[in-house]
């Protein structure tokens, strides 16, 4: 409608109009160009690599199970009369870790959920020189003594970038790392 | 209807006010000097822009259409991307990098612009948010948008972040590992979610489902969040103008051929990945996290976000906040003009209380909902009772601003003109930001509007008829508009092509219509000099109509 051209007419026109419009996108293209991908970034120095302490195990109960005698069993519902009792809460699990001597790690992991009775887990990682180390690893997941129920001791060579996961499975025989 | 040299001499002056006059106006409008530091820095730029690409094609000015526009560009792409990604942990990487291979033309180039897209989207909306927050315009009326806005922003981020991880290399690997020890520091997991990464075998095709729920469902979340973010709002721009859509698409394609995507290494989870091209634009929150702490940077945000969800309110230093319009239901006859051109979508029509009469169609009345009406009296000037013309010793009309009533506009105007009978007069209709202070002449008559769109165009008809010279309607700049709509509104009513239309008899040479900028009013006081010298080169004219 010639209306309507004449209130687009106001719009600047001609060179100056189309030169800025390809230089602003030009520059917003640049831009985001750009910051897509430059400048790098690295997360981990060359020169180092990564050790992951991580599991998720649960404690032992804070106490034994014990048998339930027929008078107490009696008094229970029909449906409810297990002859064995055991308590749901459990032992936090307690884990170091030393690199070359020096202690990195000590964390004592809660068990989880409401009642205390699910796993405890731990997730840490430690940045370190690539090359070789002596580790040492215990975990106690008791709740009696204050000995430490498992513990491994090794030395591992590390390449640049490496990453190193320390883990528990009890399957395994206790700590492993891979 | 106008003519196109009517029309164009009708607007002449505003392509004066659009090209954007260094020089100081003869007056300051009063938002000129309400006009808070951000809102001018921002105005500023916007303005500058302006002068070399016009309002229609300056990005500044469409940054929320603009985003509408890469959302569509990311729906687009991403089906066809989504349609040939394996979504398995084992085969995902193979199938993007075959998608790039075969045809390069297609997948490579869609995967690149899906990418971009994504970062211009991204830019966008922060900018959006920065333009709303510098103008003020989150309160009241828009504290829904603003709110809905914030949301939005937060699940593009986390759609875009999850991107990455689909694509299972070594930046995917990196932005899955940091963002799951990111959300490990909040108390939320029985089990850390990083121990999801702690070895190949961990990353199975089950998590892989959540990569592309994160990545696919939350963008569906997306659609309905903008529907709502705009829900609001009447005659929302979904899309920039044509312009503006065809130099962002060809942006968007030649970065894409020129700077294609490329995939790292393929992950591999007993290696930290090496230096990466890493996108600062949408990946920024990992290096912040390694920079400082992820309770650092969860605090930053959290504050971040509770304070732009505060701001709307905030006390504001004008704390009154303005009535909202009135309808008078023995004035309203339920054409629905108000209904279609309100802004804020704040009126609905509901079957009007005095009856209907038999045989007839049912009568509708107009409801403004107060929460959201912005009391820009726009829907006055759409009502076709708010003519001037209409007997009575009160004007009452339809739909009113009890804070600006269209009948002491009148009174003013039938005063203004009395008091220069015999004398020549000229009378400026403008809105509070664009009208024009006593200096522009003792001969005008200055009227304020609370927006050029409250101008019924029988007004201009009225004035003419009463005596005046000529009439000059100015308003806010395109896209400047407070409520929106406004300038747009009273242009098309004035051209004739909008109810209510300026009669097609009224003398379009007494008319002039200028959009100035905020306290720089020269385009007025040049529209005042053109109806002047008019009158002064026009003897025969001067005798009949300038002189009253």
């Amino acid at each position: 409608m010639p209306e309507q051209r004449a209130i687009v007419q106001r719009d600047p026109r001609g060179a100056l109009a189309w030169l800025g419009q390809g230089l602003l996108y030009a520059l917003f293209a640049l831009v985001v160009g750009v910051f897509s991908q430059w400048p790098p970034y690295r997360h981990l120095p060359s020169d180092q690599a990564l050790i992951k302490l991580s599991f998720s195990h649960h404690g032992q109960r804070i106490s034994a199970c014990r048998q339930l005698g027929a008078e107490e069993l009696a008094k229970l519902p029909p449906n409810m009369r297990a002859p064995t009792q055991c308590p749901r809460e459990r032992a936090p699990v307690i884990v170091e870790l030393d690199i070359d001597g020096t202690r990195v790690v000590h964390r004592v992991a809660s068990p989880s959920g409401l009642s205390k009775d699910g796993a405890s887990t731990v997730y840490h990682r430690v940045a370190v020189s690539a090359g070789e180390h002596r580790i040492a690893v215990r975990l106690k997941d008791s709740a009696a003594g204050s000995a430490f129920d498992y513990e491994r001791v090794g030395t591992v060579q590390l390449a640049p970038a490496r990453i190193l996961v320390i883990d528990f499975d009890a399957e395994k025989g206790g700590i492993v790392w891979q | 209807m106008l003519s196109t040299g009517a029309a164009a001499a009708v607007f002449q002056a505003a392509a004066v006010g659009a090209g954007g006059v260094d020089a100081d106006g003869t007056g300051t409008g009063r938002a000129g000097g309400h006009r808070s530091g951000p809102q001018r820095a921002w105005q500023h730029v916007e303005r500058r822009l302006d002068r070399v690409l016009g309002a229609k094609g300056n990005p500044l000015r469409h940054l929320g259409a603009l985003g509408f526009f890469f959302f569509w560009w990311l729906l687009g792409s991403g089906i066809y991307l989504y349609a040939a990604l394996d979504t398995s942990a084992t085969a995902a990487y193979e199938s993007i990098a075959r998608l790039s291979r075969e045809p390069w033309y297609v997948g490579g180039w869609l995967r690149s612009v899906h990418r971009y897209a994504a970062d211009g989207f991204v830019v966008v909306m922060v900018l959006h948010l920065i333009r709303e927050a510098s103008l003020g315009r989150f309160r009241a009326f828009r504290r829904h948008a603003w709110w809905t806005g914030i949301a939005l922003l937060l699940f593009a981020f986390t759609s875009a972040i999850g991107g990455f991880w689909l694509n299972w290399d070594q930046l995917g690997q990196f932005s899955a590992e940091a963002t799951a020890e990111w959300l490990d520091a909040l108390p939320l997991f029985a089990a850390p979610l990083s121990r999801n990464f702690i070895a190949a075998a961990a990353v199975g095709d089950r998590l892989f489902s959540l990569f592309v729920f994160v990545h696919v469902g939350v963008p569906l979340l997306m659609v309905f969040g903008l529907w709502f973010h705009v829900q609001r709002i009447a005659h929302a721009q979904v899309f920039p103008p044509r312009q503006l859509a065809v130099a962002t698409a060809l942006g968007l394609l030649a970065l894409s051929f020129v700077v294609p995507v490329a995939s790292h290494a393929p992950a591999d989870l007993s290696h930290a990945p090496g230096p990466l091209a890493f996108d600062w634009i949408l990946l920024s929150v990992h290096p912040l996290v390694d920079a400082t702490s992820p309770g650092f940077v969860w605090a930053l945000l959290g504050g971040t976000v509770l304070l732009l969800a505060m701001l709307p309110m905030l006390p504001r230093r004008n704390a009154a906040a303005a009535p909202a319009a009135r309808v008078d239901p023995a004035h309203c006859n339920g054409c629905r003009r108000c209904f279609v051109d309100c802004p804020y979508t704040a009126i609905t029509m509901v079957p009007h209380p005095h009856g209907q009469a038999a045989g007839r169609p049912a009568r509708q009345l107009a409801q403004v909902d107060p929460d959201l009406c912005a009391s820009c009296g726009i829907c006055v000037g759409a009502c076709p009772s708010s003519t001037p013309f209409r007997r009575g010793a009160e004007l009452v009309t339809g739909i009113d601003l009890p804070q600006r009533p269209i009948d002491a506009l009148r009174r003013e105007l039938d005063a203004g003109l009395a008091a220069r009978r015999g004398r020549r007069a000229f009378v400026v209709l403008g809105c509070a930001d664009a009208s024009c202070a006593p200096p522009v002449g003792a001969d005008v008559i200055a009227l304020d509007l609370v927006c050029a769109g409250q101008l019924p165009p029988s007004f201009v008809d009225y004035a003419l008829r009463a005596g005046a010279a000529g009439v000059v309607v100015s308003g806010c700049r395109e896209g400047d508009c407070a409520f929106r709509l406004g300038q747009r509104w009273t242009e098309e009513r004035l051209l004739g092509i909008r109810e209510p239309r300026l009669r097609a008899g009224v003398p379009r040479e007494a008319l002039r219509v200028v959009w100035p900028r905020p306290g720089k009013l020269r385009g007025v006081a040049r529209a005042l000099d053109d109806l002047r010298a008019q009158c002064d080169g026009s003897p025969g004219r001067a005798e009949v109509e300038c002189d009253a």
